[in-house]
């Protein structure tokens, strides 16, 4: 009977009752101990394997012959010309989405009319069409043998393997971005600022600049940003439409890999390397912008 | 400044948000628009400032064809419901927002307009939160900035979209009189949307019912609450008994039963009988216009709220003063002090 057991046996087995009912209460609150080791090894290791030391190898192969080797390679007319064309079909189709995907935004978030999911679907297209069909698409477009090949050469213009085609193709594969970014932003925060900027005696232009952009401007720099990085890192559609003219339509990444071809390996990964930095900057300069997309909003209405 | 639409007719797809609404509102008046969600109040609203265009019909401004103008060109202060305060401009943007974007031509100088900024903020009481964005402040707060930037811009006419909806229920209480005052103070010819009863009621000079796109009635608040011209108005205002009775040979029956209804002029068949809660009179079994046993009694206040089971069946639920109590088991007659009967 209780009244019987000594008071220290009494203790000793209270205590270790209550070690017993935190143990099963912290089995019901998470999952038990072995099983949580497990996942987050699992997911560390997949993670170092296929992502920080790809990125590693890329900079210990660069730095493999020393960085004056790595500087020569990058200083290399060839390398040069694929870093100024990278830049250059970058810029461009960078800002023909900003404009085509601010006004995309603007008529999916602030109008209502029919065949808009068709169009919302439409904006979806370049991330679901694997990018070498986009590329295939300009050449039967612009290609001597496509539908505007026999114009274009009449009136001597170069689109395929010249730097139009590039940027056409890049801006292709790219338009999702600003326009995924600013969509669901815009809809958020609906028209009635404007309806205010308006009933106040703003112009339609006024209030775009001073109403409109202020409101979304993370946002789109939110897009612009992930657009930047897949511009310059884009292959499959470039190499399609590129023509691969060393020193005249090799974007970085092509040139990574005829480099590689070519058993110029330091060469290669050095390039790579400038892709790789441009990835962490990218990176940073992202979850920065997500805070401020984040924070800076005000939810209570 | 006068108001004046027309046979508006407004749909939105298949639901007809406005089926021809007349309304005219004189100078210097502050007009409430009330009726529950989806009955075309808010969409009135917006056609007159320009924010929507109607399907058909007129709208007129001080006597003039509002309809050939946008709502930029229609020199109307608009209140929002979610204040719609630009986020990222300070409370003095805000507020200066419509004298900055005046055309060149007759845009004030900078002193003109911090003064009047300034005078504006003294208006509605909160010069002191100049600086502050509009995150930074509380509900009622906002929307009182919401009108101070609406009034900068000298509004012909002022239109304020359920502006304390958002709000809760002591800071809507302030505002009312607070919104009274004000109107008195500049009498700008204004309409007010509300579905809360008791705001329109209370500082409207007049009021528009509204149902299913129609206008239900126009009148002052007591007219709308003491003479309500229909079912609906009578159902939506105030607290009342709803009965489904038949009328016959100048007899009101309530099913078999026959009522000691006076049911002169009515039409014959099939109609409702409103009582105002607290216009059914409590006596001792057997007097009154119908019987029943009492089944609750909560006690608000001065009253106590009694549900009664009718001989009949119906249950209705009454307001008597708490002079006598009433207890559940009670049997009790009741008389409608007043009352209405509405066909249909």
């Amino acid at each position: 009977m209780a009244m019987q057991i000594s008071d220290s046996a009494m203790l000793a087995t209270s205590g270790a009752k209550a070690r017993a009912r935190a143990a099963a209460l912290e089995n019901i609150r998470t999952e038990p101990a072995a099983v949580r080791i497990a996942i987050i090894t699992l997911a560390v290791s997949f993670l170092t394997i296929f992502v920080v030391l790809p990125l590693v190898l890329v900079f210990a192969q660069a730095f493999s012959k020393g960085f004056m080797a790595y500087v020569t390679a990058l200083a290399e007319p060839e390398a040069l010309a694929a870093i100024k064309l990278t830049l250059l079909v970058a810029a461009i189709s960078v800002t023909l989405n900003l404009v085509f995907g601010l006004v995309a935004a603007w008529a999916v978030a602030k109008f209502e009319f029919s065949g808009k999911t068709f169009l919302i679907t439409l904006i979806d297209l370049p991330f679901s069409v694997s990018p070498v069909i986009s590329g295939l698409v300009f050449v039967l477009l612009f290609g001597a043998q496509g539908y505007f090949g026999g114009w274009l050469r009449d009136h001597d213009i170069q689109i395929l393997f010249a730097v139009p085609g590039i940027a056409l193709a890049t801006t292709f594969v790219t338009f999702p971005f600003v326009a995924r970014a600013l969509i669901p932003l815009m809809q958020e925060q609906g028209t009635q600022e404007e309806e205010a900027a308006i009933s106040l005696g703003a112009s339609g232009l006024r209030t775009f600049f001073r109403v409109t952009l202020p409101n979304i401007k993370w946002g789109l720099l939110y897009g612009v940003l992930l657009c930047n990085a897949r511009a310059m890192g884009e292959f499959g559609a470039v190499s399609v439409v590129s023509g691969h003219i060393r020193g005249e339509t090799n974007t970085m990444p092509l040139l990574v890999e005829i480099l590689y071809d070519e058993y110029q390996f330091v060469a290669a990964f050095a390039i790579a390397s400038l892709l790789a930095m441009l990835a962490l900057i990218t990176l940073v300069a992202k979850t920065i912008l997500e805070r401020r997309l984040d924070g800076g909003e005000d939810r209570d209405h | 400044m006068t108001i004046e639409v027309r046979k508006l007719v407004k749909t939105f797809g298949s639901f007809k948000a406005l089926d021809g609404v007349d309304l005219k509102v004189d100078s210097g008046e502050l007009l409430a628009l009330l009726g529950p969600s989806g009955s075309g109040k808010t969409t009135l609203l917006r056609i007159v400032a320009g924010l929507d265009w109607p399907d058909a019909g007129e709208v007129l401004i001080n006597g003039e064809d509002a309809l050939t103008h946008g709502a930029r060109e229609r020199h109307v202060g608009f209140v929002f419901q979610h204040y719609a305060l630009f986020r990222h401009m300070s409370v003095f943007e805000n507020v200066a927002f419509g004298l900055r974007v005046q055309p060149r031509a007759i845009r004030k100088d900078e002193t003109t307009i911090r003064a009047r900024v300034k005078e504006l903020l003294d208006l509605v009481q909160l010069d002191w939160l100049a600086d502050r964005y509009p995150n930074q402040l509380s509900g009622g707060q906002r929307q009182r900035i919401a009108l101070a930037r609406a009034l900068a811009i000298e509004p012909r006419i002022l239109l304020l979209d359920e502006p304390f909806g958002a709000l809760d229920a002591k800071v809507r209480k302030e505002l009312r009189k607070w919104l009274r005052s004000l109107h008195h103070e500049i009498n700008v010819t204004s309409i007010f949307v509300t579905h809360d009863q008791e705001e329109a009621l209370e500082v409207a000079n007049r009021v528009v019912v509204m149902d299913k796109g129609r206008i239900e009635q126009i009148g002052s608040p007591d007219d709308v609450y003491e003479t309500p011209a229909t079912a609906f108005v009578h159902g939506f205002i105030g607290e009342s008994i709803e009965l489904p009775v038949q009328v016959a040979d100048g007899v009101v029956r309530l099913g078999e039963r026959p009522l000691p209804l006076k049911a002169e002029g009515l039409a014959s068949g099939a109609s409702k009988l409103f009582v105002r809660r607290h216009d059914m009179l409590v006596g001792p079994a057997g007097s009154g216009a119908f019987e029943g046993a009492v089944q609750h009694v909560r006690n608000f206040g001065p009253v106590q709220r009694a549900e009664v089971a009718l001989s009949g069946g119906e249950t209705i639920e009454i307001d008597a003063p708490r002079d006598r109590e009433l207890r559940a088991g009670d049997t009790v007659g009741l008389e409608p002090r007043r009352y209405r009967i509405f066909a249909g």
